[in-house]
């Protein structure tokens, strides 16, 4: 790890003007301590906001839940009224990582996290997303790799939390000390590779991450989200699945089917959606828009398991959140 | 409760010591398993050795599930490991190493390392250890060592801080020449496969195994083969009425122990100590004593707290012959440990097999022919043979092994709990379950036709008994749903070695302190627990009041701890060394107490008088009638008393699995684990190890796998994040149930269970659950989603009983 320069802020202000000279935000520090230590990155200057509290804690909002940046992954999962009215937030946050991470990580980091792909995370691979030509996943190790929309680059969404709200069209508030606030919503929010590989999400370098907002619940709304790994704990997803229902009695008014661990962003998949809407849930409908979650599936050369994979996750997550299944003992986190 | 050991003996028996060298005895001992075999048989012993310990039930301490010595010690922190070692003046030292897989080092410029603030000295390695090396050395002239695996050591810096050190590193500029390599063991076969040595290459197995033998053939990368062969095997199939014949493929785990390989080294004139986390004290000296010169009495090595090895851990290795040169250069002690991604590398790890098995046998199971070619790579080194169980686990009238190394640029594979053995065994006892399924014989009742160890067949009545394996439905595939439940069952075989290097000294002073000095180490699995209990029942004084000071090449030599040989081999030098010092202070304390030796006895913390000429009185106060300050006795180990009779030990596991047959995961619900290890010392102790061996089983067969990219030649989850290990979630219900199997053996009749504890069967246990569970065999490690999906999909070929 390189020697750097610790900038401890405990305002925004303080914060917002220590960004500069290719400063990097520190919040609670999981991913990016591991990307300094593995030497993927090297900043000169780390902007300590662990400490800001206005940016802690979760409140209700005239149109619905604004979630401080700096809250944990722990606390979001424990918020009674998160569980009751996002649940697929409480269960993304609840089964990412483990315990020990969930009490020191903070949604703002989940969702500001960058790539899990091996050859990004290597000082050995200069890669597309380094600013260089070449991807090593296509033609190297990509078992747990993307299997839609990847364009030159098939590393996958790493963050639950980013899959929960995308379901929930959720936004995030951004700020700066020159341009002030901007609302960004979440489908928004992340750039594909194919766009700009080196640049991750629309953030500028002056920007900080100060709330997230989600928006009221419709009646009748019912929501989970399950992550299936290799191993039950803390492992990365390898198939994942945020549901959102909106119910009229049996019947289901909207859907919303959110994946992570299928793409370098994370995406909805209309066709599964279009499976639902209209119908009631059942486990033909359910399968059937598992199935129809995989539509444009381009598995790479280690990876068709996952086509596989994701419409299980998909059709069991649609089933929990519809309440006629239970969550899978074996999924994980 | 009263100890039932004669702690004297008559005291006509201490005279005549100039006899007593070659005089022997012969004493009547338990042999057998209680409750079932239990026996007396005679056996000829040294007359000095103590009287015959009677089984557990009759003893106080021994055989107790004592609490852990050192627990308090451990959970607290207080615990000193060799990253603890804090020596004034001490300078961190860190590793360049090679960033291509296959290259010729062309030069290495360290001047800008050199001058980097808080560096102290820099150090290019002559020579890389832990790799095979060339038969004949002038086929490759080269002013540096050949990187063969990225991640190869190539020089170390040693400066004030580690950031200083890590920084400097970086600074070393080391210019290669690339050469074509190989990372995949099918392409490193291949007849025009890049070479990882320009000749053949041999490397010698440690203290815990591996290596291979020496001189074998070789032919491009592939290093044998090793052949076998007893009876006439294409007879054998001829005879056969049904040949089981498949191919199974076992991925490379590295050893990924806690604690990372390391050493901190203090070169004086007078002294070279070195702190070493290290399943050998005495293989750490040797080697380093040989490497510089030194005579061994000028070599300290010391380990107090170890954080395991599982067999990685032998000699001083490239980290220890590297420090202590930077310590020698500089006048300084050095820290060297490694990082995760250097243990990963560069330290050792099990190989890969490629398994081509073939079982003949006739209707009633006898089985007329096994054959066995396997495959495997240990990177640059040696030691992927796996033909143990295939010779040692059945009855067979014909065999034939063969077993090749295949060398590809990756790092040496290091010895490994029970080398060779969780990769034969995976194909071994999955080609048995499938044979019972075709001769339509229950595994149980096959496995009593074949297998003649009376100590297993007690254990697969116990298996047969118990709930788990009665709640298994012989039926493949018979649970509605997508989620299947399976049971099934696997065995393990392993040897009785016995290190002869073992010795101790037991002291006990005026104050009535006592205390065991040896060089053994505890690699983490309790011996110091076991010595305290040993001492403590002869003294009848409660082990927490025994001190241990082991691990410490001061104290008389100890056994390397590999190839589960400690407890065996060092116990009994300490009980010889205990009852003989126990003898001396009887004989010092006597006279004060009006009495003789032999009327004396030493139990629950009092010295008492058979013939009542006194009340018992507390053991510290008749130590304080001693007639010097301190009594000690040193023992060696007296060889086996019956070698060569029960020499192998084993065990049986069941596994019960759900098997998501839609998403491939397999969840291992619960493992049942019977075993024996001749006499339990401490069960607590042994359940423990067993339990790490079913954990460690469980994730080489379902998680873990190092990664090499094929195109570049790198690991790419050389972390603790994706090379994926068992977590809480992946540890199933264990129940363990040990088997007292007395040997008769030695004065303490003790036996192992590092390697035979789980790691051995629960591959092919699970494997043949899963069959239960859904009718489908899974023949190729790790059994990851991918994997197990694959096989699903596979149309089945219907499995026909005769």
């Amino acid at each position: 790890m390189n020697s750097f320069v610790l900038a401890d802020c405990s305002t925004v202000q303080a914060a917002l003007s220590q960004l500069k000279d290719g400063a990097v935000v520190k919040a609670g520090g999981v991913d990016l301590l591991d990307r300094m230590k593995n030497g993927t990155d090297s900043p000169k200057r780390l902007v300590n906001i662990r400490n800001i509290k206005e940016l802690r804690g979760i409140q209700a909002t005239a149109n619905g839940m604004s979630i401080g940046p700096l809250t944990t992954l722990g606390e979001v999962a424990d918020d009674p009224a998160i569980r009751e009215q996002y649940t697929v937030l409480a269960d993304a946050c609840g089964h990412a990582a483990t315990p020990h991470i969930r009490n020191m990580a903070t949604i703002g980091g989940n969702l500001l996290q960058e790539l899990q792909c091996w050859y990004f995370r290597s000082p050995d691979f200069q890669c597309l997303r380094k600013g260089k030509e070449i991807c090593f996943a296509f033609s190297g190790l990509n078992q747990y790799h993307a299997i839609m929309d990847y364009g030159g680059c098939p590393s996958v969404a790493p963050s639950s939390a980013a899959v929960a709200l995308l379901a929930l069209d959720g936004s995030v508030e951004l700020m700066s000390a020159a341009k002030g606030k901007r609302t960004v919503a979440i489908r928004d929010f992340y750039v594909r590779p194919d766009a700009n590989p080196q640049k991750f999400n629309v953030m500028t370098d002056d920007e900080l991450l100060t709330a997230i907002h989600i928006p009221r619940p419709a009646a009748g709304t019912r929501s989970a989200y399950q992550k299936y790994g290799e191993k039950e704990s803390h492992d990365w997803a390898i198939a994942d699945a945020g549901i959102v229902l909106e119910m009229d009695g049996n019947t289901c008014r909207r859907a919303v089917v959110a994946m992570g661990a299928a793409s370098p962003v994370v995406r909805r998949s209309r066709e599964a959606e279009a499976a639902l809407t209209g119908k009631p849930i059942t486990q033909e409908t359910a399968r059937a828009a598992g199935q129809a979650s995989m539509t444009g599936a381009m598995p790479l050369s280690m990876n068709a398991y996952k086509v596989q994979l994701f419409p299980v996750a998909v059709y069991r997550t649609i089933l929990l959140a519809a309440g006629q299944m239970d969550r899978d003992p074996y999924a994980a986190g | 409760m009263a100890t039932h050991i004669p702690h004297s003996v008559p005291d006509a028996a201490l005279s005549g010591a100039a006899d007593a060298a070659n005089a022997t005895k012969t004493v009547k001992m338990p042999v057998g398993i209680p409750g079932h075999t239990l026996r007396e048989e005679e056996r000829t012993v040294p007359a000095s050795e103590p009287p015959v310990l009677p089984i557990n039930s009759e003893l106080e301490y021994i055989g107790k599930p004592v609490e852990r010595w050192d627990g308090r010690l451990k959970v607290s922190g207080s615990a000193r490991y060799t990253a603890d070692v804090q020596l004034p003046g001490m300078l961190y030292a860190k590793f360049v190493n090679a960033t291509a897989p296959h290259a010729r080092v062309v030069s290495i410029d360290t001047s800008a390392a050199e001058s980097h603030p808080g560096v102290k000295g820099v150090h290019i390695i002559e020579s890389v250890l832990g790799t095979a090396v060339l038969r004949d050395p002038s086929l490759e002239k080269t002013k540096y060592p050949v990187v063969r695996y990225a991640g190869q050591p190539v020089a170390a810096v040693a400066a004030t801080s580690p950031q200083a050190a890590e920084e400097a590193a970086d600074k070393v500029k080391v210019k290669y020449e690339p050469l074509p390599f190989v990372v995949d063991i099918d392409l490193a076969r291949g007849p025009n496969a890049p070479l990882v040595f320009p000749g053949a290459a041999d490397e010698a197995g440690t203290a815990g195994g591996g290596g291979s033998e020496a001189g074998l053939p070789q032919t491009g990368n592939v290093h044998g083969p090793e052949v076998k062969k007893q009876g006439d095997a294409e007879q054998g199939f001829r005879d056969a009425d049904v040949v089981v014949d498949a191919r199974y493929t076992t991925q490379v785990q590295t050893h990924s122990a806690l604690e990372t390989h390391g050493v901190v080294a203090d070169w004086k004139p007078d002294l070279l100590t070195v702190y070493a986390s290290t399943q050998g004290t005495a293989s750490v000296r040797e080697e380093l004593a040989g490497y510089f010169h030194l005579p061994m009495s000028k070599v300290r090595v010391i380990t107090e707290f170890m954080g395991g090895g599982f067999g990685a851990k032998f000699g001083a290795g490239n980290p220890g012959v590297v420090a202590a040169a930077l310590s020698r250069k500089i006048g300084a002690p050095v820290r060297l440990m490694l990082d995760r991604e250097e243990e990963h590398l560069s330290v050792g790890n099990r190989p890969s097999s490629d398994q081509r098995l073939r079982i003949g046998a006739k209707k009633d199971g006898t089985i007329t022919a096994i054959q066995l070619i396997a495959y495997g790579t240990a990177g640059c080194g040696t030691g992927a043979g796996c033909a143990g169980p295939a010779h040692n686990l059945y009855k067979w009238a014909s065999l034939h092994t063969e077993e090749n190394d295949v060398f590809i640029n990756a790092g040496p594979a290091a010895a490994f709990r029970a080398p060779g053995h969780p990769q034969g065994a995976f194909a071994l006892e999955q080609s048995i379950d499938e044979l019972a399924v075709r001769l339509d014989i229950e595994p149980i009742d096959l496995r009593d036709r074949i297998d003649e160890n009376p100590v297993r067949r007690v254990e697969r009545e116990v298996v047969r008994n118990s709930a788990l394996w009665k709640s298994r439905n012989p039926k493949p595939g018979a649970d509605a749903g997508p989620i299947k439940r399976g049971v099934g069952l696997s065995q393990s075989v392993w040897y009785r070695f016995v290190r002869m290097e073992s010795a101790a000294e037991v002291r006990v002073h005026k104050d009535g302190s006592i205390e065991v000095l040896s060089a053994v180490q505890d690699i983490g699995s309790g011996i110091k627990t076991v010595l305290a209990q040993i001492v403590a029942e002869q003294f009848g004084v409660p082990p927490a009041k025994i001190s241990i000071k082991i691990g410490d090449t001061n104290y008389p030599v100890g056994p390397n701890s590999g190839g589960s040989v400690t407890t065996l081999s060092i116990t009994p030098a300490v009980r010889d060394a205990a009852w003989q010092a126990a003898q001396k202070l009887l004989a010092s304390i006597a006279p004060a107490l009006h009495t003789t030796p032999g009327d004396l006895t030493l139990s629950g913390g009092m010295v008492r008088s058979a013939s009542g000429k006194f009340q018992p009185i507390p053991f510290r106060s008749a130590a304080a009638k001693m007639n010097t300050d301190q009594v000690a006795a040193q023992a060696k180990r007296v060889p086996d008393y019956e070698p060569k009779k029960y020499d192998t030990y084993g065990g049986v596991d069941v596994a019960e699995v759900a098997v998501d047959t839609e998403t491939g995961r397999i969840h291992v619900k619960r493992v049942l684990s019977v075993h024996d290890c001749g006499r339990p010392m401490n069960p607590a102790q042994v359940t423990s190890q067993i339990n790490g061996g079913v954990i460690q089983g469980i994730s080489y067969t379902l998680f873990e796998h190092r990664l090499l990219d094929p195109n570049y030649g790198l690991m790419v989850n050389a972390n603790l994040d994706k090379y994926k290990i068992a977590g809480a979630y992946e540890i199933p219900e264990m129940e363990v149930i040990l088997t007292e199997a007395y040997l008769g053996q030695s004065s303490t009749d003790a036996s192992g269970i590092g390697e035979a504890a789980g790691i051995i069967s629960i591959g092919a246990a699970i494997g043949n659950a899963v069959y239960n569970a859904t009718g489908v065999r899974i023949r190729q490690l790790p059994m990851t989603p991918a994997v197990v999906l694959a096989a699903l999909n596979q149309p089945q070929p219907m499995v026909e009983a005769l």
